[in-house]
């Protein structure tokens, strides 16, 4: 089963970043074969856990709903992120859903990029804001990212751009993470296969 | 003899108490830890344990000169740690202060290793937070010597190197105080705990159960592992937090501008969600007691429960009602705890059964001679 994860900061609703989403969506899906041929979509409305972000910025753990958004993201074969443009990058709301993640969560991942903006003027912005956030999180930032002005859903163009990024996503989740490097230890996995002490020992002398 | 240690754990904030703006002194804050902790002997629980912070808003530094004065004052409480920074300390200090206390106690003190939440501490003390780990293991395997051994060669990184050393007093009746490692998400601490047979300490508060469980699950699975015992034999302790009032709605009232501006939680999750979320419980008497009786679902039969009763600005006098409040269910918490609990259950270590544990290693060890 492949899954793919799709995270989406719009806020009104409905918001032309979750219709960006879902058209990408609906892209990847095609290319993998069509709905149902072992893929497995799990929405993530950011929106919906705003609340629970906050907490986890001031508390230091995730509410029950948010930390299933969050394994999602950590099992995910391929993500498809969307946010609006806001003051010249990404939104608040955009960031810290990828604040609260685990370090090495992304490692290796394919990531999809999609912005929404009012204007054309912001277009850069995958390239200059997302680019670097998710070079950062060690994840696979394909190629081409998605833009779309509100001018956009009219036109015909935005669809080769979709077609040509699903396929992109596709391709990179057929190679698999594991094929661009290791992932970080995790917690879990630290717990699941412990370093046996003796190893500690022996790490704590240098 | 007791199965199972009840406590309490005070971080030593100076915190604002919400409803009057009132800020206690320094003075009246150290002084009240005092008054909590000769309460809590008087209600007849069995341990009060101190955080240890070196920074404002903290009045917990320094924590053996307020365990040997409350020791001073109590005639039968535990003094504990909760925690003792084991990275920043210097375990030849550590090996002489709870030795000397354990005297002065006559053997009524263990602690609890811990690395400690706030990084700017480690250069306060000359050490670097990115040998946190590693400065947790030596420091700790160091102290071990000190207190097993008469004369120590020692040579290791993270401080000058030891050449016939004696550390004094020697360990009261040559047994060394008990140690607790505590820690939230670092399964290394639980493994270390479990290599050595020592106690593992979860905080459970301000987190939600899951983490507890499976840190727990760990180091009992490792203890057996490195056959100390069977894994329900491993010595295990749970924090925990309540605010009670006979009547449970006047406790939610009560508590919620506490909790709602309290420096850990406080301006996140309602209190409704972080109740549900984490062990903390606000109601009445009978529902801490219920809450606190099913720790044991995921956590197994354990040896100590420490609640954590005097922050977020909280005065003294409701701290001492919580206390009194805390005596009336304690029977109650006991024979709970009680129940079901298989006879291989070990009781909670202290240093008469500890000595009483060497004398009967030293008859076997004799018997298997002869």
């Amino acid at each position: 089963m492949t899954r793919l994860v799709v995270v989406s900061a719009g806020l009104s609703n409905p918001s032309s970043t979750r219709l960006l989403a879902d058209r990408l969506t609906a892209a990847v899906v095609g290319e993998l074969g069509g709905p149902g041929e072992g893929v497995d979509v799990v929405h993530v409305e950011l929106r919906d856990l705003a609340h629970q972000l906050t907490d986890q910025l001031l508390v230091g753990f995730a509410a029950p709903e948010l930390a299933a958004a969050q394994a999602a993201v950590r099992d995910a074969d391929g993500l498809i992120v969307v946010t609006p443009v806001f003051s010249a990058s990404y939104s608040g709301l955009f960031k810290t859903f990828f604040d609260t993640l685990e370090q090495g969560v992304l490692d290796g991942t394919p990531v999809l990029m999609g912005a929404t903006a009012g204007t054309a003027r912001h277009s850069l912005v995958i390239d200059h804001a997302l680019r670097p956030l998710f070079a950062y999180l060690h994840a696979v930032a394909l190629p081409t990212g998605v833009f779309a002005a509100t001018d956009d859903f009219a036109g015909p163009d935005l669809d080769l751009r979709i077609t040509r990024a699903a396929r992109e996503l596709v391709g990179a989740m057929g190679v698999g993470g594991s094929a661009v490097g290791e992932r970080r230890e995790l917690v879990d996995d630290a717990l699941a296969a412990v370093t046996p002490f003796e190893e500690l020992l022996r790490r704590s002398r240098g | 003899m007791t199965p199972m240690q009840i406590g309490i754990f005070t971080v030593g904030d100076l915190t604002t108490d919400p409803t009057t703006g009132r800020t206690p002194t320094e003075h009246e804050r150290i002084k009240a830890t005092v008054a909590i902790a000769q309460k809590a002997e008087d209600i007849g629980l069995d341990v009060f344990a101190t955080g240890e912070h070196h920074n404002p808003p903290f009045v917990s530094s320094n924590p053996t000169a307020t365990l040997a004065y409350i020791g001073a004052k109590t005639e039968r409480i535990i003094l504990s740690t909760a925690t003792t920074l084991i990275t920043t300390t210097d375990p030849v200090l550590i090996a002489e202060d709870y030795a000397k206390i354990q005297h002065l106690t006559d053997g009524r003190v263990d602690l609890m290793m811990g690395r400690g939440n706030t990084g700017p501490v480690y250069p306060w003390f000359g050490k670097d937070i990115r040998q946190g780990l590693n400065l947790a293991i030596e420091n700790y395997a160091l102290l071990r010597r000190l207190w097993s051994e008469d004369v120590v060669d020692w040579q290791g990184r993270f401080r000058t190197p030891l050449q016939g050393y004696t550390s004094t007093p020697r360990p009261l009746d040559g047994v060394a105080p008990f140690v607790w490692h505590g820690s939230i998400r670092s399964p290394e601490i639980a493994e270390q705990a479990a290599y050595y047979g020592d106690g593992f300490f979860h905080n459970h508060i301000f987190w939600p159960a899951s983490h507890t469980e499976q840190m727990v699950r760990l180091y009992r699975e490792r203890f057996e592992h490195y056959g100390h015992g069977p894994a329900d034999t491993a010595i295990v302790g749970l924090g925990g937090q309540f605010f009670m009032r006979r009547n449970s709605q006047d406790a939610w009232n009560e508590f919620r501008p506490y909790f709602d501006n309290a420096p850990v939680y406080g301006h996140g999750p309602s209190l409704e969600d972080f109740t549900r979320q984490t062990p903390l419980t606000v109601g009445s008497p009978q529902q801490v007691l219920e809450r606190t009786l099913s720790f044991r679902d995921y956590a197994g039969h354990y040896q100590r429960q420490l609640f954590l009763i005097d922050h977020a600005g909280l005065p003294l006098t409701t701290v001492l009602e919580q206390l009194d409040l805390l005596g009336e269910i304690l029977p109650d918490l006991r024979a709970g705890f009680a129940e079901g609990r298989p006879a291989h259950v070990p009781d909670a270590p202290t240093h008469a059964s500890l000595v009483a544990a060497r004398a009967a290693g030293q008859v076997e060890q004799a018997g298997a001679v002869a």
